[in-house]
């Protein structure tokens, strides 16, 4: 090699890359994510937005603080805990002590993904150990709904938003029951409209189906998600669900209600096509929404809670292994179907 | 009807920087460097000395078993060293040396046309062993292995590999363009001998005018197709580009031989027919040199063993912020260390990259987003390969297919999280392969 040579770096083929990011990616759900935080300000006032900025601050600070060094993604870079911090939060509801949101948003990072062994290491959904975490802890905190605010109510914040830790304090007098409790314990079918709008009590920002299907269609469209666990959950949903209400329509929601109510949109968009936690085979992917999909209706039809998304998305992460060992691709010229 | 291969990728082509270039030929210069493995196989064996004078064309190895082919000296001069060479992988490969005789006119002998015709098929396969011809595509496999039949099988078509399916590279276009009798003519030869029925010649949609230039250059009676392939990433693959024609998925336990089908490249085959109609046998090929680091990209006949660094020279030289150079495609090329290392019979381009495109990588966890599965045309797992291979658990891997991997790289290129897939696979394949 002569002197005037460049420095040339020695790297392995291939020297092309695609545009796709894993950043981008993650990126891509936050801008997806942005409208449905939107809503929440205008539906439940500024006391979900502290909500959700109490859920990031305690993910943000528990990567800081508990990740090895090794590991550790500069924090400008660490979208990936910010829109666990936020997915999180927005299945919260809106009346929720700040510092349970805070505990929430550590225990998601904490218990969901640094014990595991970091980004891509984890089996369940870090935002739903979160709010399992919760749903565990604070059973009450975590059921109690407030009703839809309005623009008049921009600037609410809740007075048990800002309970201190660990004091049992008192919940506002205006409590209101969401549309799964109505159809569970009254056998009221509530009007779909509202549905679509989020102008109904509920999770902070669980409650506008047509948002929450904008963010879908976008993650579809930057292929950021699977389809497959998409469709295989709604479809399965429909499907189910359908076939009960035509057995039973004084007791199950007519499909459409089923689709559109309790967390399941944003739960099917956001959380079940989470890539870490759900299959990576194509048909595994296919396999792991309807089973979600099937448990949901299980656990909404037959089980004690108005709602399961939450548990029925944990249990199929845990099969996430199996299901991927029974559903590996056939090689190339291996026999199969050809 | 129309098939294709599924999955594969998309990568961004960057041929318009040399497609319209025609192809020019190198100068000789002082020195040339001829590893004697450039092939797959066995490596040639030298029958000459150190200081022996040899002609331009003259043989001076010969094929060390039958998967190994002949090496010839691409220059009329003197041979200086036979000695261990830095080669194109980075390792110190037995090579010859010949300094060029600045006074001889290094014109080839003339050698009358071999009467292909009247060769048997045992007389042809010889021939091309002797002459050196190798597949020009990349692999640089002997190309006779390819025509040696096991008894009671015959060839029934010879599938012709003009998809050139990397980026940047367009020496295979501008040879189509340029000389398409000569192809057909290498067609013709290797159909008869062979016997086959038909000859396909697959070229992606991107060289429209190679398309329009062999079809009007083809009669009926030369029972030859063009078949125009939809622009996908490996279609030069030998399987996939099966796929891609026949709509055949060949198993992977089988060679295209054992369906009747011979895989030929476009330059292989205009070697055949420059090597009948001239004697000339494998001494020059045709590379294109390109990217963002080289002053002046070109589609060059070069030859064979003449240093990088002389090639380089003559397109300009490289520009300042060259940060690294690849023999071969940006996908599946090796990045070179060093430009004394010489241009052999399977390098297909030079590509010399600056900043921009030789960025560095910051790697990211594997999010497990299934796009190296998409990606994969031999429907492996990558994620979990490269999991595997990080965890050296080479057994296992084999159960996951480790061996049909090609090592495309379309797993890699893909990867959101820029993790080295095809390195950490084609690194476990050699350590597994070790054990």
């Amino acid at each position: 090699m002569k002197r005037s040579d460049p420095r040339l770096i020695v790297r392995p083929a291939p020297f092309l890359k695609s545009a796709m990011t894993t950043q981008q990616a993650m990126l891509d759900v936050l801008y997806a994510l942005i409208p449905v935080i939107g809503v929440s300000l205008w539906c439940f006032g500024l006391g979900a937005i502290l909500v959700l900025a109490a859920t990031v601050i305690g993910a943000l600070l528990t990567e800081r603080l508990f990740s090895p060094a090794s590991q550790r993604i500069p924090l400008r870079m660490d979208v990936s805990t910010l829109v666990t911090g936020l997915l999180l939060g927005v299945t919260l509801p809106p009346a929720l002590p700040l510092w349970m949101a805070f505990v929430g948003g550590a225990a998601a990072i904490g218990l969901g993904k640094l014990v595991w062994g970091g980004l891509g290491q984890n089996l369940f959904n870090p935002a739903l150990v979160g709010r399992a975490f919760l749903m565990a802890a604070f059973p009450t905190a975590m059921t109690t709904w407030t009703p839809y605010q309005g623009p008049e109510g921009l600037f609410t914040v809740y007075s048990s938003n800002l309970a201190v830790p660990l004091m049992n304090s008192a919940f506002d007098g205006v409590t209101a029951a969401t549309p799964l409790a109505l159809i569970k314990f009254q056998h009221e079918t509530p009007p779909l409209y509202p549905l679509l709008m989020g102008n109904i009590p509920g999770s902070l920002g669980e409650t506008s189906g047509l948002l929450i299907l904008a963010g879908g269609v976008y993650l579809l469209l930057r292929q950021v998600i699977d389809w497959r666990i998409l469709m295989g959950l709604l479809g399965s949903v429909a499907i189910l669900s359908g076939s009960l209400y035509l057995l039973d329509s004084a007791h199950y929601p007519n499909p459409l209600t089923a689709l559109l109510s309790g967390g399941l949109l944003f739960g099917a968009v956001f959380m079940a096509t989470d890539p870490v936690t759900s299959p990576i085979t194509p048909k595994g992917a296919l396999f792991f929404g309807v089973g979600v999909g099937f448990l949901v209706v299980l656990i909404r039809g037959f089980g004690g809670y108005p709602e399961g998304v939450m548990y029925a998305i944990l249990l199929m992460n845990a099969a996430t292994p199996l299901i991927e060992r029974i559903t590996q691709p056939r090689a190339f010229g291996r026999g199969g179907d050809t | 009807m129309r098939h294709r291969f599924s999955h594969g990728v998309h990568p961004q082509q960057n041929k318009e920087l040399t497609v319209d270039l025609p192809i020019q030929r190198v100068p000789f210069v002082g020195r040339y460097v001829l590893p004697l493995d450039q092939h797959l196989g066995a490596p040639a064996q030298a029958t000459v000395n150190v200081g022996e004078r040899v002609r331009r064309g003259q043989r001076i190895a010969r094929p060390g078993g039958f998967v190994s082919t002949a090496l010839h000296s691409p220059v009329t001069g003197k041979v200086m060293a036979i000695e261990p060479r830095r080669a194109p992988g980075g390792k110190f490969s037995p090579s010859i040396e010949i300094h060029a005789d600045p006074f001889a006119t290094q014109r080839l002998t003339p050698n009358p046309p071999i009467d292909w015709l009247s060769l048997t098929l045992e007389e042809f396969i010889h021939h091309i062993q002797w002459a050196g011809i190798v597949g020009l595509g990349g692999a640089a496999f002997p190309s006779h292995v390819k025509y040696s039949m096991p008894e009671g099988k015959k060839i029934e078509y010879l599938l012709i590999n003009g998809a050139e399916c990397e980026p940047y590279l367009t020496n295979d276009h501008r040879l189509m363009l340029e000389r398409p009798d000569a192809l057909l003519q290498g067609i013709a030869i290797v159909k008869r001998k062979l016997g086959a029925k038909r000859a396909i010649i697959g070229i992606e949609t991107n060289k429209p005018g190679a398309i329009d230039t062999l079809r009007a250059q083809i009669k009926r009676i030369h029972k030859v197709d063009v078949m125009p392939l939809p622009v996908k990433y490996p279609q030069g693959a030998e399987r996939m580009l099966i796929k891609a024609v026949f709509g055949y998925e060949l198993p992977a336990t089988k060679l295209p031989r054992d369906i009747g089908i011979a895989v030929n490249n476009v330059s292989s085959l205009v070697a055949i027919a420059d090597y009948f109609g001239s004697g000339l046998p494998l001494i020059e090929r045709i590379i294109t040199v390109s990217g963002s680091g080289v002053t002046y990209p070109a589609n060059l006949i070069v030859p064979i063993g003449t240093p990088l660094r002389e090639v380089l020279r003559f397109c300009g030289g490289l520009r300042e912020a060259t940060k690294s150079v690849i023999m071969g495609g940006p996908m599946m090329g090796q990045p070179i260390g060093s430009l004394d290392i010489p241009i052999v019979k399977g390098t297909s381009g030079i590509l010399a990259f600056t900043e921009k495109e030789a960025s560095t990588t910051f790697e990211l966890p594997c999010i497990r987003c299934g796009r190296c599965l998409a990606a994969c045309p031999h429907f492996l797992n990558p994620s979990r390969l490269g999991r595997l291979a990080k965890a050296r658990r080479f057994d296992e891997m084999r159960a996951y297919r480790l061996t049909d991997c090609v090592e495309c790289g379309a797993c890699s290129y893909a990867c959101p999280s820029e993790i080295p897939l095809v390195q950490l696979i084609r690194t476990a394949k050699r350590e597994s392969h070790q054990r």
